[in-house]
């Protein structure tokens, strides 16, 4: 979707803020925020499907006011009212409400094939359409999904530099459950000055990691 | 953490706050809007009642039998303590001693990481990026927060704001500025943006006078900024020691 979070070459978004010597979590309640997303995956097995769409999802004033870890907080409390393991009311009150259903994990899906575990790569053979160096363009696509081409891409001629192998593409648009739309994955080098015109220096390059269907001859 | 202080004192208020909400007084989300003191952020603003909604739905989930209070204590640890970028910076050291380790690192960055142990989420397909005289490397993910857990830990609230998110892919040079880096206009900056599933480790330049320091001494010199290209280490000074 062509949100907020999709930011490559926007200006005007504040200070970076940099810090050599930040703590990992600025307040505890963003540790807990954490700690409780890493902890309640189990019950969201093949309900709770793209967290990143979820977060993009928020409404964009709010993506852009929120810390970080208010946005995981606000999509794990979605996730958790959505799957009715709690209910707006006993949040407000912090009370559970004795009269609901004691929250059960889903059984383990079963494995799929060509999924390796503990890795998103797939271990699938599957056709690669490109090459490495061979010259690709960006397309002009705009999914309403969520999609991993940014932006600033689109439409902008690079070169592939590295073949990744086979991965689920996760463009929600097209997708179709944990191995769907297997396809090669490419690092592809865009020139600065493709991207940026003429400000750029000429020397630089931005490398961009895409899925096929991101990707055209040209 | 300017505001370090305050915040503590605003944690106690808040203690007092839910302990009295738990006790029967409903309705402590309702409040108004309190300045964070997240730096990245301090122009904005968040919710007076966020730590006290996190608060509230941690002890919904441990009564509901979902989460155990100890396993999250564990994690939070976990990730405090334990996953962070003195992992990351073993793995450079190495590669500086070891030509052979180096090699490996390049060619499989997965593989070599997980000869010294570190392996896990985020952290399933690494991609080692060797700063040279002629290259200059620098890691963003411009859509969300894609970082590598496992050799440099979670990510900083500065590899997450907007302004490094938007302006590394289009104004590299001025952000490392930024970050008192000028890379010389005839070397090459390569910008990688994490827009896969690939996680990016970048292994700097082997500071001067460190000839004939030991691996774990060389460690100590790497830093978490180095590893994700904002940083360069300096020349150590010389010693006196044995060269």
């Amino acid at each position: 979707m062509n949100g907020v979070h999709d930011m490559g070459g926007m200006h005007g978004m504040g200070p970076i803020g940099h810090d050599p010597d930040e703590p990992i979590f600025h307040h505890e309640w963003e540790g807990r925020v954490w700690a409780m997303f890493r902890a309640t995956g189990a019950y969201g097995r093949g309900v709770w499907k793209n967290f990143r769409f979820e977060l993009e999802q928020l409404p964009p004033a709010e993506y852009l006011r929120m810390p970080y870890y208010e946005k995981w907080f606000t999509v794990l409390v979605n996730r958790l009212e959505r799957s009715r393991f709690i209910t707006e009311a006993e949040l407000a009150s912090g009370k559970v409400d004795t009269s609901l259903p004691r929250p059960q994990a889903p059984p383990p899906p079963p494995p799929v094939p060509g999924a390796i575990p503990g890795a998103s790569r797939l271990d699938l053979k599957v056709r690669a359409r490109y090459r490495t160096g061979q010259s690709i363009r960006g397309r002009n696509i705009h999914p309403e999904g969520h999609t991993r081409l940014p932006r600033y891409v689109r439409g902008k001629r690079g070169v592939i530099t590295r073949d990744h192998g086979v991965w689920a593409l996760q463009d929600t648009d097209a997708a179709g459950g944990p191995v769907g739309h297997p396809q090669h994955v490419y690092t592809v080098r865009f020139a600065a000055r493709e991207l940026w015109g003429t400000q750029a220096a000429a020397r630089d390059s931005v490398y961009v990691d895409l899925w096929e269907d991101h990707l055209e001859r040209g | 953490m300017a505001n370090e202080r305050s915040d503590e004192t605003n944690e106690l208020d808040r203690r007092r706050f839910i302990s009295g909400a738990v006790t029967g007084a409903a309705g402590f989300m309702a409040g108004g809007q309190a300045p964070i003191h997240s730096h990245a952020e301090e122009h904005q603003t968040v919710p007076a009642d966020v730590a006290l909604r996190v608060r509230a739905l941690e002890s919904l989930l441990i009564e509901k039998g979902m989460v155990k209070g100890e396993q999250l204590d564990e994690i939070v640890q976990t990730y405090q303590d334990t996953i962070g970028p003195r992992n990351g910076a073993r793995v450079v050291a190495k590669a500086w001693t070891d030509t052979a380790y180096r090699q490996r690192l390049l060619t499989d960055a997965t593989a070599a990481i997980a000869e010294l142990g570190y392996a896990g989420a985020q952290g399933e397909h690494m991609v080692a990026l060797e700063q040279t005289p002629a290259v200059h490397n620098l890691v963003v993910c411009t859509l969300c927060s894609c970082y590598p857990w496992p050799t440099l830990g979670l990510p900083p609230a500065w590899y997450k704001s907007a302004g490094y998110r938007s302006r590394a892919v289009i104004d590299p040079r001025g952000v490392l500025r930024e970050f008192g880096v000028t890379v010389p206009d005839d070397v090459e900056l390569r910008v990688w943006d994490s827009t896969a599933e690939l996680r990016y480790l970048v292994i700097p330049q082997r500071p001067g006078g460190t000839d004939g320091l030991s691996e774990a001494a060389l460690a100590e010199l790497v830093t978490r900024d180095s590893m994700i290209g904002v940083g360069i280490l300096p020349a150590v000074a010389p010693r006196g020691g044995q060269a």
